[in-house]
């Protein structure tokens, strides 16, 4: 990369905002419409069924569910939490929190492991029917987000973690990115969850 | 400069300032936009000679129904006439490969990657990696929608748009690699490839544009090209994931036995559907319409904007209009959103639906005739200089007006519903796409390879090419309003079997005879392009057009970070002044 690229690591006088920050608020709004188009289908394929096949609340596990929510909001705090720690200068503490957000997720994705096991154990599968296939389609698109927000944080505890002594600012930029990464995230699991589990 | 003030000298442990790159840093994993821009050029005009290719064998079979291919028809079918399976394939295969891994590379990859950030006085673009990864993931798509051809059943047949049932239903393998090994499954991998390449791009682009400005740059004096290169990375930025979504759940009904676009009831050759059904149709032509019409404008935009910069540079004019150009190109960029069901009149979605989609299609046409009267008026009372790329940018006018014209009676419920899947849908839009956005391109090829390599290319050569190309694509094209209104559909293999199709036949000789002359046309434009790399006249200067925005301020061929002096910007692009003297934006005096 070179280093005649400005607006790494200090925000742009006019726009506010680093060139990372910026390109991963774009990104999350091509996010947006990725998730939109499916909660669209799901909207629409459910309004114009004439007997829509079953009911989330009637044979989804609502209670695991909802720890998974849990879950995932407590990560939403503690990866805030490892930027405010770099922002104070504290790696140690980025450290712990992220470990935590990391360790949350990790969490959230055996939870999903035991409801997906259970559904195919009991023969539901994509093909089952229309609220199958939706249900897995976007719960499965969402996990393969929350393992990509795992693998991105792994990195930046470890491997990653060794840019703090070089340019710390460049380093806290990327964090409070992945920060921004991981409540989105967060925020799909918060309509899924309503509209896949309780309605 | 700004820059300078904040080197990052706790930073990057190399600069590529001093020394020399290997070969394969250098022109092949490269992350300089200038290689990456040629790399998607070269590769979008590979994709572009195949997918011409494929058109240039249907026309045999459409001209001459069932008449052996002459010389090498014998390499595709055993009797060498094109089968109706092969047919299908390669209509399908000609509409994807043109769009989108064609003309949208060549516009967006290609022009983009290399003109905006010098455009905007960067030295790269704000992700260099990013943008590397981009060219390749684009490759890797093409390389998967190249092999499709060579599954058992061969490649996507179901048109380019992909309609389900028929493209869930057609060419199904055994079990899920079977399935996934088929022609049609390969197409929908591939798009999410070149979905997630155009994303990487688009982000870049975004950034690069509005972060890496130079002093001086604010955005109303932003070149037209660099708005037109803007709005298109949103529209690919926000447009294309639904046909992700899409692509994912038809694959899923192909694979996984899930029927998102599968009915309940459906009988497939004398059996019952073995999936759930359920489904919805027409929910795929919703998604699948949500990304092909912002598209559209993908595909047009970029020409738009550099036809306004060739004019500029030809007529020594201020554009004529310039903010309500760029008003104009956010207005078309934003209403390209909202009327995607004009593809879809005649699918039954009801009057209500139907009116808005048309109310917001007449809307839409109003800030695309704003662009081209913008332009007109350049022209007016100008001393204009018929340079090559001048030729064909004001080629580019009339053409894309015809394109433009045609789409209203499209646009219009009521004579949509004569129009509808007939070849005057496929002139209308090959009249915007192919003299329009294509020869714009090639305006542009023509206009900056001075500035790419140095060089220029041919007069003599480029006004032949010109020439010939001008005459013979309006032989393909013009004579498809009348088949269309004749009432023959743009889907048929062989016509003649219909009475009203067979009067027309005539027609579709001259449309193929005219087809491959402009395939011959091209020839002198390849061996132009190649030759003058090395031989071609010597650019005299750095701005050899007499230009006035920052990428001509640059060395011909600029160096691996663009500018060697530090550049800054003093005015608004194409202040010619009043007796014509040169004030390009990088200079100072008054």
């Amino acid at each position: 990369m070179s280093a005649l690229i400005p607006y790494i690591d200090e925000p742009h006088p006019v726009t506010g905002v680093t060139n990372a920050k910026l390109g991963m608020w774009l990104f999350l709004a091509s996010e947006v419409m990725l998730f939109g188009a499916l909660f669209s289908t799901l909207i629409i394929m459910r309004t114009s069924a004439t007997d829509w096949p079953a009911h989330g609340s009637d044979v989804l596990n609502v209670p695991l569910a909802t720890l998974n929510t849990v879950f995932l909001i407590t990560s939403s705090v503690t990866i805030v939490l490892s930027w405010a720690a770099l922002k104070m200068k504290d790696l140690k503490k980025f450290k712990f929190n992220m470990g935590l957000t990391i360790l949350l997720s990790f969490g959230f994705l055996v939870i999903k492991y035991i409801e997906y096991t259970s559904k195919f154990h009991h023969g539901h599968f994509p093909s089952t029917s229309t609220f199958y296939a939706v249900y897995f389609t976007l719960t499965g698109l969402h996990g393969l987000h929350v393992i990509g927000g795992i693998i991105t944080n792994l990195y930046l505890i470890g491997p990653g973690s060794k840019m703090w002594e070089k340019e710390p600012e460049r380093f806290t930029g990327r964090i409070e990115c992945a920060g921004l990464y991981w409540h989105f995230v967060d925020l799909v699991w918060i309509f899924l969850f309503p509209a896949l589990y309780l309605l | 400069m700004s820059h300078d003030s904040h080197n990052h000298s706790h930073g990057h442990d190399h600069s590529h300032g001093g020394h020399e790159l290997p070969f394969w840093r250098k022109y092949i994993f490269s992350t300089d936009h200038k290689v990456i821009g040629l790399q998607y050029g070269i590769t979008a005009v590979f994709f572009l000679l195949f997918g011409f290719s494929l058109m240039l064998l249907m026309r045999w079979q459409l001209a001459f129904p069932k008449q052996a291919i002459p010389l090498i028809g014998k390499l595709f079918t055993e009797d060498g006439v094109l089968s109706p399976e092969l047919y299908n394939q390669f209509g399908a295969m000609h509409g994807t490969i043109m769009v989108f891994l064609g003309v949208v590379p060549l516009a967006v990859g290609a022009f983009g990657n290399y003109l905006v950030p010098l455009q905007v006085g960067a030295h790269d673009m704000a992700f260099p990696k990013l943008n590397m990864m981009s060219y390749w993931v684009y490759f890797v798509g093409g390389i998967v929608m190249l092999l499709s051809f060579m599954t058992p059943t061969g490649a996507a047949a179901s048109g380019w748009t992909s309609y389900p049932p028929l493209s869930v239903v057609n060419g199904p393998g055994e079990g899920f690699w079977g399935g996934l090994f088929t022609g049609q499954s390969m197409w929908l991998l591939g798009m999410v490839f070149l979905i997630t390449s155009s994303l990487l791009g688009s982000v870049n682009t975004i950034v690069t544009a509005i972060q890496l400005r130079v002093k001086g740059l604010s955005f109303m004096r932003w070149p037209v090209l660099v708005w037109a290169q803007v709005t298109t990375a949103f529209l690919l930025l926000l447009a294309f994931p639904p046909l992700e979504a899409a692509g994912i759940m038809q694959l899923m009904d192909r694979v996984g036995g899930t029927s998102f676009f599968m009915p309940s009831g459906l009988v497939v050759s004398g059996e019952a559907w073995k999936a759930s059904g359920g489904g919805n149709p027409i929910l795929w032509q919703h998604l699948f319409w949500f990304l092909a019409h912002p598209e559209v404008y993908v595909l047009i935009l970029p020409a738009v904007g550099i036809v306004g910069e060739i004019i500029a540079v030809n007529t020594k004019k201020p554009l004529y209009g310039y903010k309500t150009l760029v008003y104009s190109v956010l207005f078309l960029g934003f209403m390209s959103f909202i009327v995607w069901a004009h593809h879809m009149f005649m699918t039954g979605m009801g009057v209500t639906m139907s009116t808005f989609f048309q109310a917001t299609t007449m809307i839409i046409s109003v800030p695309s005739v704003i662009i081209l009267t913008t332009y007109l008026l350049t022209l007016w009372g100008a001393s204009i200089r018929y340079t090559v790329p001048m030729l064909f940018a004001t080629a580019f006018l009339p053409m894309f007006a015809i394109g433009g014209l045609t789409g209203l009676p499209l646009g219009l419920t009521a004579s949509d519903i004569h129009l509808h899947d007939t070849y005057y849908v496929i002139g209308h839009f090959h009249y915007v796409v192919a003299p329009g956005t294509l020869f714009a391109l090639m305006a542009g090829v023509y206009h900056w390879y001075p500035k790419i390599s140095g060089r220029f290319m041919s007069d003599t050569l480029g006004k032949i090419h010109f020439w010939l190309s001008v005459i013979a694509i309006n032989g393909v094209f013009m004579p498809m309003f009348f088949m269309g209104m004749a009432g023959v559909s743009r889907r048929l293999y062989d016509q003649t079997v219909y009475a009203h199709g067979l009067a027309a036949q005539p027609l579709n000789v001259i449309m193929s005879v005219s087809a491959w002359i402009l395939a011959i046309a091209q020839l002198p434009f390849l061996y132009n392009m190649a030759t003058s790399w090395k031989w071609g006249k010597k650019a005299e200067s750095n701005n050899p057009w007499g230009a006035t925005t920052l990428e001509w301020a640059a060395s011909s061929p600029p160096p691996h970070e663009n500018f060697t002096t530090p550049v800054e910007v003093y005015r608004a692009p194409y202040e010619y002044s009043s007796n014509k003297k040169l004030l390009p934006q990088f200079v100072q005096e008054a």
